[in-house]
């Protein structure tokens, strides 16, 4: 039993970083109908950044908290001005495009921002510091769930319910919403598309930011490749979901965690990815819009 | 108060409209009539900026709009409810409103104003609640106007209000036309290819054929003339 909820917890941790990383993809989906495959790098960015900051603040002799506030603050920072900037350099002009032509632009930005971090960083993989120390009172489950998942799945919860807050209520977010649904129409009620767009980039990228800094401290290590499998991963989730479809990312996400956790826990972790894919591969087949997505007869 | 001079746009490299003026007084009601693809539409998009003006100028209380951003031409009080009512199909009744009212930031104002538009169409104010793409058509056309009045136009651009919807439906918003331009002094540009009840309500009217104005006058003498009346009244 205690396997079990072992297996539970960590599938829920791996939902959770599917999950920050995936509703980028489905909130830039839902606006613009592109899949970005530059988000996963952007996630990538994020851990880079969380790298650099904290180790240069360790060195300093830093406390462990005031490191992880800063460098948290840091790679959500850098990472949105990585999203936004993208969104202008490589998405913007294609605006009026055929949809193909800023798909080929967003694969073209991956490879590109993968590079450049090889080029600028290193191809090894480097020692993240450990920024979630095991707390003390978690010692007598310590078995079941360590404390860096503790500290993923709670900050995960709390980030979605400030996400959807603001998308339920705010004035930003009832524009997101209102621009997913009829962008010739917000425009006619004033709403600045493009501020929405930049805005839709910032979120979704400061969520992947929030991931890679989480993912990086639980694996203990980066490098440049790391964004590549999250992205694709992030990205079933989203479809298993429902592109689109902001709850249906979370669940695809949870869905998505969880069947791995099993997988490799009661087979063996040769077939994690195998089970993930064969379910995306089912659910397409069974249920193509996916789980709370909308039914829509959209070419790709 | 707007003053179209001889604009011209289009989509990709046709012209969908190539030579158009229109002048609206104040507290006018004038009507726009004209087939299908006459470019009705189109004049009324690039009035509002969400298509380009490729050639004249449109004046708006003597300042050129035709290059400013579609935001900043609500923000003067144009304001266009769009053929085919566009309305977000996710939002409930409530969102909608609110997002008629998007650059205002007068809180209280607002309140009032969804009050005032509660009261002309009571049924909105019993769908408060329910999302916007369930409405009835009927209901959908008030409550795209509802939400074009959240603005506090100056200017009301309405894009064949009475398209798809029943007789008696069609009549009760056109009575709302008229009440809105009479109570606030709301200028009203009207589309319309149901001519016969669009002349009847406007002030004047014109006439436009393949991107261009061929007729213009006041709506009765439009009313009463011949080759209108067998092109478009069907009298």
């Amino acid at each position: 039993m205690d396997y079990f909820i072992e297996l539970l917890f960590s599938g829920l941790t791996r939902g959770s970083i599917y999950a920050l990383i995936a509703l980028g993809y489905t909130m830039v989906y839902g606006i613009i109908g592109l899949i970005n495959f530059a988000h996963g790098e952007i996630y990538m960015i994020g851990a880079f950044t969380a790298f650099i900051v904290a180790t240069v603040l360790s060195i300093y002799g830093f406390p462990l908290l005031a490191i992880v506030i800063i460098a948290g603050v840091a790679a959500v920072v850098w990472a949105a001005s990585y999203g936004y900037t993208i969104e202008k350099i490589a998405y913007k002009p294609l605006r009026h495009a055929p949809r193909l032509s800023p798909l080929i632009s967003a694969i073209g930005m991956s490879i590109f921002l993968q590079n450049y971090v090889l080029l600028a960083q290193t191809s090894d993989f480097l020692p993240f510091p450990r920024l979630i120390r095991d707390f003390p009172f978690m010692e007598p489950i310590a078995h079941i769930i360590g404390s860096t998942d503790l500290v993923i799945l709670v900050t995960t919860v709390v980030v979605m319910v400030i996400l959807t807050l603001i998308i339920k209520f705010s004035m930003i977010g009832k524009a997101m919403r209102a621009t997913s649904q009829d962008r010739t129409m917000a425009t006619l009620v004033g709403i600045n598309v493009n501020r929405v767009i930049s805005m839709t980039f910032i979120i979704g990228s400061s969520l992947a930011a929030i991931g890679g800094l989480l993912i990086a401290s639980h694996i203990g290590q980066i490098n440049f490749y790391i964004g590549f499998l999250a992205g694709i991963k992030a990205f079933t989730a989203a479809v298993l979901g429902g592109i689109g479809s902001v709850p249906g990312a979370v669940l695809g996400s949870m869905i998505l965690g969880l069947t791995e956790s099993f997988a490799t826990g009661y087979v063996s972790s040769d077939y994690e990815d195998v089970f993930a894919f064969s379910l995306l591969v089912l659910i397409l087949i069974f249920k193509p819009s996916g789980l709370l997505g909308k039914a829509t007869n959209q070419k790709v | 108060m707007l003053s179209v001079e001889n604009i011209q746009s289009g989509y990709g490299n046709k012209l969908a409209i190539k030579d158009v003026s229109v002048e609206i007084g104040r507290g006018e009601i004038i009507t726009l009539i004209g087939a299908n693809g006459a470019g009705k539409s189109t004049t009324l998009m690039t009035i509002c900026g969400v298509v380009p003006c490729r050639a004249g100028r449109i004046l708006f209380e003597g300042r050129e709009i035709q290059a400013l951003p579609p935001e900043e031409i609500v923000r003067l009080g144009i304001c266009q409810v769009p053929e085919g009512r566009h309305i977000f199909p996710q939002l409930t009744v409530k969102e909608n409103l609110d997002m008629g009212a998007f650059l205002r930031r007068d809180k209280a104002e607002v309140k009032k104003d969804i009050d005032y538009v509660f009261s002309l169409f009571p049924i909105l104010a019993e769908r408060r609640n329910q999302d916007g793409g369930n409405l009835s058509g009927g209901e959908q056309q008030m409550l795209a106007m509802s939400r074009a009045l959240m603005a506090r136009p100056r200017v009301l651009l309405l894009d064949e209000p009475s398209m798809g919807l029943a007789p008696l439906v069609i009549r009760q918003i056109f009575e709302i036309i008229r009440q809105i331009n009479r109570e606030n002094n709301t200028t009203i540009f009207l589309v319309e290819q149901n001519a016969n009840q669009a002349l009847h309500i406007a002030d004047r009217g014109y006439v436009m054929e393949n991107g261009r104005i061929t007729l213009t006058g006041k709506a009765q003498e439009l009313l009463d003339n011949k080759d209108i009346q067998k092109a478009y009244l069907g009298i």
